[in-house]
């Protein structure tokens, strides 16, 4: 039986890779059942799984949560999304990280935050390291 | 005794200290390890996509995305920063932002306005002191960083970028060289230089594409964008990891210097007051 490469791949980490004779994902218009010597093919996944086929007749199943599947001649390529991608989640966490952001500014105002403490403090031991020397070199 | 007791004291607090460095080096040492690993699984993600945004583009060279096209006036330029959460990591941190402070300085001095994002509480801190707009940031990624908690960030600067808000979007990060050289880095995210197209053969056949080439290629190019974001905050740790095993290698070698040259003044203070005590004794019984 004829087989095709196929390599699973998030951002995070290597998925899956290696023979198959069968790949069966949800693409954007439905239903997909990409087989060797497919024809070549872009489209958008949805969320949902992946199953293979391998050479041995076992099938293993990965899930999706949105991503890309593109077959070449060679090979069947998966770059799937780990997260939930939506436009209005997008939006959801850049509002997050702005309040963040806000957040962070908020508190700049009354005391002296660490790294500020910090930086005042090496200048501190950088005088008095100072101090000590002269001090050094007048005795002598 | 000149101070016999303190010099003691003195010994005992350095070694705690050296005790405290030497525990924070060996777990950065077997920290690294760990991210190294998690650069390179994210690795295939990046050459895959590229190899995937060099097919798309070879077989439609006449549509171009505004990822793609670079603008002829800058009028604000974006900035992801991406730094550490914690200090004690030598000048990692602090060399890296007087870089990008340098270089927001040109743009400011031509007129053009700034926008910046932070990673980490590091730049966070810094940043807020600064006269610029902060729009987001994102802090405590832990040691194994997901792409999910940057998507907020990323979109804020995309959609910025999309809806011509910015006209220029640059990543800030430590590149990871090795374990004793960590580049402080500022590479143009948007619009993005030529990416490497990694075509292998020359091929004569296009894609079906569903839904259609435009949708596809803005969805993989994002992605592309977002994965170089993620590839930065990876190489920034284990660049972090790196700094502090550093930092701290050199601060136990300070220590065991200074539990040294304690020592020895530790001793010639016991050996004077012996000395002192035999004269005192001898003189005593010499006057009885």
């Amino acid at each position: 039986m004829s087989t095709i490469r196929c390599d699973i791949v998030s951002a995070e980490d290597e998925i899956f890779h290696g023979n198959v004779t069968l790949v069966v994902a949800t693409g954007e218009m439905g239903e997909l059942g990409i087989a060797p010597r497919h024809a070549p093919l872009i489209t958008r996944l949805k969320p949902g799984y992946v199953r293979v086929t391998l050479e041995n007749g076992d099938s293993q199943e990965f899930y999706v949560s949105g991503g890309i599947l593109e077959v070449q001649p060679q090979v069947v390529s998966v770059l799937a999304d780990t997260a939930m991608r939506a436009k209005d989640l997008d939006e959801a966490a850049a509002k997050a990280a702005k309040d963040e952001a806000e957040r962070a500014l908020a508190n700049r105002a009354p005391d002296m935050d660490l790294a500020e403490a910090q930086a005042k403090l090496a200048e501190a031991v950088a005088q008095l390291q100072a101090l000590e020397r002269l001090r050094k070199t007048l005795k002598h | 005794m000149a101070g016999g007791r303190e010099i003691k004291t003195k010994i005992k607090s350095v070694q705690n200290t050296r005790k405290v460095t030497r525990a924070l080096e060996m777990v950065s040492a077997s920290k690294i390890r760990k991210a190294q690993e998690r650069m390179k699984s994210s690795r295939p993600y990046a050459r895959l996509i590229r190899q995937l945004i060099g097919h798309i583009r070879e077989a439609n060279t006449d549509y171009s995305h505004p990822f793609l096209t670079a603008r002829q006036e800058v009028r604000r330029v974006g900035y992801i920063i991406v730094s550490s959460d914690r200090g004690l990591a030598g000048g990692l941190n602090s060399q890296l932002f007087r870089r990008v402070v340098a270089d927001m300085r040109q743009w400011q001095a031509q007129g053009v306005e700034i926008d910046l994002v932070t990673i980490g509480q590091k730049s966070t801190a810094f940043f807020r002191r600064l006269k610029v707009n902060l729009l987001g940031s994102v802090t405590h990624l832990g040691e194994r960083p997901q792409l999910e908690q940057l998507i907020g960030i990323m979109t804020t600067m995309l959609d910025g970028y999309g809806e011509e808000r910015l006209d220029r979007v640059m990543l800030c990060y430590n590149d990871f060289i090795n374990t004793m050289v960590q580049k402080p880095t500022l590479d143009q995210l948007l619009p993005l230089p030529e990416v490497q197209a990694l075509t292998s053969t020359s091929h004569e056949w296009d894609y079906l594409y569903e839904p259609d080439a435009e949708t596809v290629l803005g969805q993989v190019l994002t992605r592309y964008v977002e994965s170089l974001v993620y590839q930065a905050v990876l190489e920034n740790l284990a660049s972090e990891h790196a700094a502090r095993m550093v930092a701290m290698k050199s601060a136990s070698d300070n220590a065991n210097k200074l539990i040294d040259e304690l020592n020895l003044r530790y001793n010639k203070a016991r050996q004077a007051a012996i000395t002192q005590e035999i004269s005192e004794i001898v003189g005593g019984a010499a006057a009885v």
